[in-house]
């Protein structure tokens, strides 16, 4: 591993900063995808389970848009297609944004709405699961349709697809590794210049499978804590139901 | 900006052509990847840790690292691999096509291996010990009682695993191999086309996936067990 206290051939560092400079970017693009995935995939979770509207048939039309569409099919759409579908000026704007925005933004919408799509299926399954009698008990104590799904159903749901969502949590990650095909330099294109720049494929690759290992385990940590932190007396296992 | 559909026309036979090699790959990941998944799957149930926990740490590994390096290590490794394994003492160069093979068997193995666990963790354990008095062998009684029940139970899982196979196999682009996309890209690039190309495999893949998506919801109903 003295590869990594080496300088880079740019003299600027050593390896060790490419290495934490393709951690930095796949953990912003995670973390940044995420958070428009779990707003995404709620708005378009809840509109499926609407009992009358257009919104659940768009809800759908999106959930099997996303998920039968290879992801980097999707990646090459929002980062060379959808310039030359806007307007010039707009797309110009977008093609000369400076580098690494360039493919960092494109990757992070696509890497969003893409989980998002999953998450919706979820965030369906859980709000189907709770009983009918939630929605007649809400609506018998005056809830209007938001208060009902934001203080009574989706409280629920969400505990009911914790572990899904923990495993889609852990998932993001590796996705991300797809911006490397659009030009975002994150953890797989930064040993794959390791490799290009020193020839010593086993540590450049090696180093990057423990970084992945280590990112998977710590998801799992902070996923599984919350799901502690979360579980309420009634739902907890061996627990006497009152 | 217009769509040019002559331009699609033309590019439509070597479309085809990459679309077949998409489909070998996703035909061999299937079978290599549920063959070897099962595998690992019987291995992670065995009583003896040394048996149980490669397998257990294999699984792990492969499902917490992206595809895109496993294409990698194993573009570069197979060849190192080969040429230890023939003695030859340097890496043989080997094609595209065998990298990509090797690399979604042993990916997906750990995917089908994870479903098919589930389902023999599905079977009720009653079944595990009237084998045991009917005096079956381990082997007979994996392949003739366990293993059938296992698969049927959670057969729409693994049909929905390998929709997920057949989209992962565009992947090897990064290898620059002649897979749907990688046809659609090279034309592209020689043509000045992107738009038109990439609209047209992305509906390609729509089509495929959704018609297949469709078909194991339908499954799903009739494949479940009549009593339950």
């Amino acid at each position: 591993m003295s590869l990594l206290f080496e300088p880079t051939p740019d003299g600027a560092g050593r390896y060790l900063d490419w290495i934490f400079s393709g951690l930095g970017w796949t953990l912003s693009l995670a973390l940044g995808a995420w958070a428009i995935a779990l707003v995404v995939g709620t708005l378009v979770g809840v509109a499926r389970t609407l009992p009358d509207g257009i919104l659940p048939g768009m809800g759908r039309a999106y959930v099997e848009v996303f998920r039968n569409i290879p992801l980097l099919v999707q990646m090459f759409f929002w980062y060379f297609i959808l310039p030359e579908l806007l307007p010039v000026g707009l797309g110009m704007a977008i093609k000369q944004m400076d580098p690494p925005w360039g493919s960092f933004v494109p990757a992070l919408i696509c890497l969003g709405l893409f989980t998002a799509a999953r998450i919706a299926e979820q965030v369906r399954a859980g709000l189907q699961a709770l009983p009918r009698g939630q929605i007649q008990a809400a609506s018998a104590l005056g809830f209007g349709r938001a208060g009902m799904y934001r203080l009574i159903l989706l409280p629920q749901a969400f505990r009911i697809i914790l572990p899904t969502l923990t495993n889609e949590f852990m998932t993001i990650f590796k996705n991300t590794s797809v911006a490397l095909t659009i030009g975002l330099v994150e953890l797989t294109a930064t040993a794959r210049e390791i490799n290009e720049n020193t020839f010593r494929t086993f540590e450049a690759f090696g180093v990057v499978t423990i970084v992945y290992l280590a990112i998977a385990l710590i998801a799992w940590q902070v996923m599984h804590r919350i799901e502690r932190a979360m579980q309420l007396p009634s739902m907890a296992s061996g627990s006497a139901r009152p | 900006m217009m769509v040019d559909l002559s331009a699609i026309a033309a590019a439509l036979p070597y479309l085809l052509q990459g679309l077949w090699f998409t489909v070998q790959i996703t035909l061999v990941g299937v079978t290599g990847g549920i063959v070897f998944g099962s595998l690992i799957a019987v291995a992670r149930l065995s009583p003896n840790r040394l048996i149980s926990m490669p397998a257990t740490a294999y699984v792990n590994l492969m499902r917490s690292i992206p595809l895109i390096l496993v294409i990698f290590w194993v573009f570069f490794l197979v060849p190192w691999a080969i040429g230890w394994l023939t003695r030859s003492g340097r890496p043989v160069a080997v094609g595209a096509s065998l990298t990509i093979f090797v690399t979604f068997v042993l990916f997906e193995a750990a995917y089908y291996a994870e479903i098919v666990r589930a389902g023999f963790r599905s079977i009720s354990p009653g079944q595990y010990s009237a084998c045991d008095a009917l005096g079956l062998s381990k082997f007979h009684a994996y392949i003739y009682i366990l293993f059938p029940q296992a698969i049927r139970n959670v057969l729409p899982i693994l049909l929905t695993q390998t929709i997920v196979l057949f989209q992962d196999t565009s992947l090897v682009y990064v290898i620059s191999a002649t897979d749907l996309l990688g046809a659609a890209t090279k034309i592209a690039q020689r043509d000045g086309r992107l738009v038109e190309m990439y609209l047209t495999v992305g509906i390609i893949y729509f089509v495929l996936c959704y018609a297949a998506s469709q078909l194991v919801k339908e499954l799903q109903g009739r494949f479940a067990y009549g009593g339950r």
